[in-house]
């Protein structure tokens, strides 16, 4: 039975808060298409494309035929946990930190028998729910899980250790002017977030739903203006070291034509909210949180920014959104990099347009702010890192697998 | 003045300093310091937007440069305590010398009337300041010399924040001149400029006048100028300071942040 994870106890000033340590992580290239379905929440290993036969660990030849055409697909998730041991002693840095800890040896559906983390709450001989987590080096791991839910399952230490629950951990949310951060808020302080700061800039102009955040529990306004170095600089000083989770809510959608008069400069207010903006963000907060990526059980353990799915590919209307959100992408790629020091993660959140007024005059299906907000903590909750919200976002993904040239043509008509 | 000055004005000079240095005259600052929190005009979003002000570190005595502290700023030309040209608003942009860099430099200093409204504004954020209350005060203090600036006092300036911009769901609410007193001021007494301690030289509520923001439409329309976001204007005397005003010299400036100072005597 899983222990429910208690609120922490204050830190001892007197005691060294422990640098993060990652466990062992050199994979193959080829082993990196576990990754792929780990950062995305999918369960898929190889199968051979001509003996149809599963195969794990991955491999560059198919064990049965000797085929090299052994593409990653989805697969089914049971398994058998054909053995569970406990390890009490091992030489791993990372893992003497955290032991006792539980591996097995499960039997997939599938065929092939693998290696795993087995969750508090499986017994030996008994079927398990089998997921592909990254772990705290950013690398993909088999583990095992219950075949139904069990209390406080997502309290389990191995798990936790797997995700970013915001269960009793404080997060910090940029923006609370927008309704998807106030969404995140709501959703958050539901999932048992511990400590909820939502960033507010230029607090002299009002704005919609004020008061309604204020009464959320846990919710605490906080002066924020990414665009400001020393605003940012300010409040990190303050409650950096409190942050566990860091949710970029900040946005600036403004439609246009490329050739409007103010095209440049409206692109550069959006640049400076998003991409600049997220930047002075990393910079302040993001050393603090590397270094408390093993402080305790609540230590920090994820970024999260909220992209456009356009992003990937440019739609005209939402030009300089799309532009920016590109740049922001291939800064959260820099970004993980740098995270990865600290076992922390980086989850970016894909959406199409939201129900939200800069998307008015945009066409359904829209994303609720209140879905985007569940998805994020569902990402969490799961230990995500690419996370596709709504049908626009879907739809996108897969054209752009499929043919990235139709996909910019089509968008761009 | 010219560079052939003779004893007189020299003389004149000389006693000014004397006095400065005495403390028989004294220079009031009517400015507010220009940082990132101050509040800005706020136009509807689909609309371009006034930059706030922004300062980023180049170095501080640091590695990006190991003796020297300095800072890259940037702001819309109408930030914090600053000077609108005739050319900001469409009346006045076919005049001559109507940019901040083409500003002659004799109405860079000239006199001030104060008309005291902050009892008036303490009631009423909507307060408009009439051509009675300006007849009013002449009946006190003497007729409005022409070239004069006239500041209108509210003590906005002691609000902050979200008191100081004072924005509702239908719009900002400060206090202000109503149409036909800034149109008299600038056609019956050929004032130099008007002044206020809110965000812009018109009342909050003034895109509803007849016409629409009639403070620049009437002074910048006749070449004249405004300042806004003053402050300290409490401690100028009703008549007799001296306002400097000098805007930066930018290029084709619409306006810019600036250092106001009054000299005010004993």
């Amino acid at each position: 039975m899983s222990k429910p994870i208690a609120k922490p106890k204050r830190k001892n000033p007197l005691e060294r808060t422990r640098e993060p340590l990652l466990p062992p992580a050199p994979r193959s290239r080829t082993a990196h298409g576990l990754t792929r379905a780990a950062a995305e929440g999918r369960f898929a290993i190889q199968r051979c494309a001509e003996c149809h036969a599963f195969t794990y660990p991955p491999r560059d030849a198919c064990p049965r035929c000797l085929s090299d055409r052994l593409p990653f697909v989805d697969a089914p998730t049971g398994g058998v946990l054909a053995a569970l041991t406990t390890v009490h002693v091992t030489a791993d840095s990372y893992f003497r930190e955290r032991l006792p800890w539980r591996t097995g040896i499960v039997t997939l559906d599938c065929g092939p028998q693998a290696i795993a983390h087995v969750h508090g709450d499986c017994a030996e001989g008994e079927r398990v729910n089998m997921s592909l987590q990254l772990d705290r080096g950013g690398q993909a791991a088999l583990f095992a899980n219950p075949i139904s839910r069990t209390p406080d399952m997502q309290d389990d230490l191995q798990w936790r250790e797997m995700t970013a629950d915001p269960n009793q951990r404080r997060v910090l949310i940029t923006d609370g002017r927008n309704p998807v951060g106030q969404a995140l808020a709501k959703t958050l302080a539901e999932a048992g977030a511990r400590e909820i700061f939502v960033g507010v800039g230029e607090q002299w102009k009002p704005f919609p739903n004020e008061e309604a955040l204020r009464q959320i529990g846990g919710v605490k306004i906080v002066p924020l203006d990414l665009t400001d170095e020393r605003s940012v600089a300010d409040l990190a000083t303050d409650i950096g070291a409190k942050v566990d989770i860091l949710i970029n809510t900040t946005d600036h959608i403004r439609p246009g034509h490329l050739f409007d008069a103010g095209a440049t400069l409206r692109i550069g207010e959006t640049m400076e909210q998003t991409l600049f903006g997220a930047m002075r963000l990393a910079r302040a907060f993001a050393p603090v949180m590397i270094a408390r990526g093993a402080d305790g059980r609540h230590g920090a353990a994820a970024w999260v920014n909220l992209l456009s799915v356009h992003a990937l590919a440019n739609l005209p209307a939402l030009g300089s959104l799309s532009v920016s959100h590109a740049a922001c992408l291939s800064l959260s790629h820099w970004l993980r990099a740098e995270l990865a020091r600290g076992g922390v993660k980086l989850m970016n959140a894909f959406s199409g347009p939201l129900d939200t007024e800069w998307f008015q005059t945009l066409p359904p299906p829209k994303v609720a702010p209140a879905a985007l907000a569940t998805a994020v903590v569902d990402g969490l909750r799961r230990g995500l890192e690419e996370v596709y919200v709504g049908d626009v976002a879907n739809d996108i993904k897969t054209r752009l697998t499929a043919n990235p040239k139709a996909l910019e043509r089509e968008i761009g008509q | 003045m010219t560079a052939a000055a003779g004893p007189g004005p020299t003389d004149l000079l000389g006693k000014l300093a004397a006095s400065i240095a005495g403390g028989g005259v004294k220079l009031v600052d009517l400015t507010h310091t220009l940082s990132p929190d101050f509040p800005t005009i706020v136009m509807p979003p689909e609309f371009g937007q006034s930059a706030p002000f922004r300062m980023e570190r180049i170095s501080r005595y640091d590695g990006d440069g190991p003796a020297w502290y300095w800072n890259n700023i940037s702001f819309g030309e109408h930030t914090g305590t600053h000077f609108d040209a005739p050319v900001h608003w469409f009346t006045g942009k076919d005049l001559p010398l109507n940019t901040v860099d083409t500003l002659p430099t004799a109405d860079m200093l000239a006199p001030a009337c104060i008309i005291d409204c902050a009892r008036q504004a303490a009631e009423d954020a909507d307060f408009l300041l009439t051509r009675q209350d300006v007849l009013d005060w002449e009946a006190r203090h003497g007729r409005v010399p022409s070239r004069s600036w006239v500041l209108m006092r509210t003590d906005w300036s002691k609000k902050t924040g979200r008191d100081y911009a004072n924005l509702t769901d239908d719009g900002a609410h400060t206090p202000g001149p109503d149409a036909e007193a800034i149109r008299w001021l600038v056609e019956e007494r050929g004032i130099i400029g008007f002044g206020t301690e809110t965000i812009g030289t018109d009342a909050g509520q003034a895109g509803h006048f007849d016409p629409p923001y009639p403070a620049h439409h009437f002074l910048h329309g006749a070449g004249r100028y405004g300042l806004q976001c003053l402050t300290n204007l409490d401690l100028l005397p009703p008549v007799g300071a001296l306002v400097f005003a000098a805007p930066l010299k930018i290029l084709h400036g619409s306006g810019s942040p600036l250092r106001v100072v009054a000299l005010v005597g004993g």
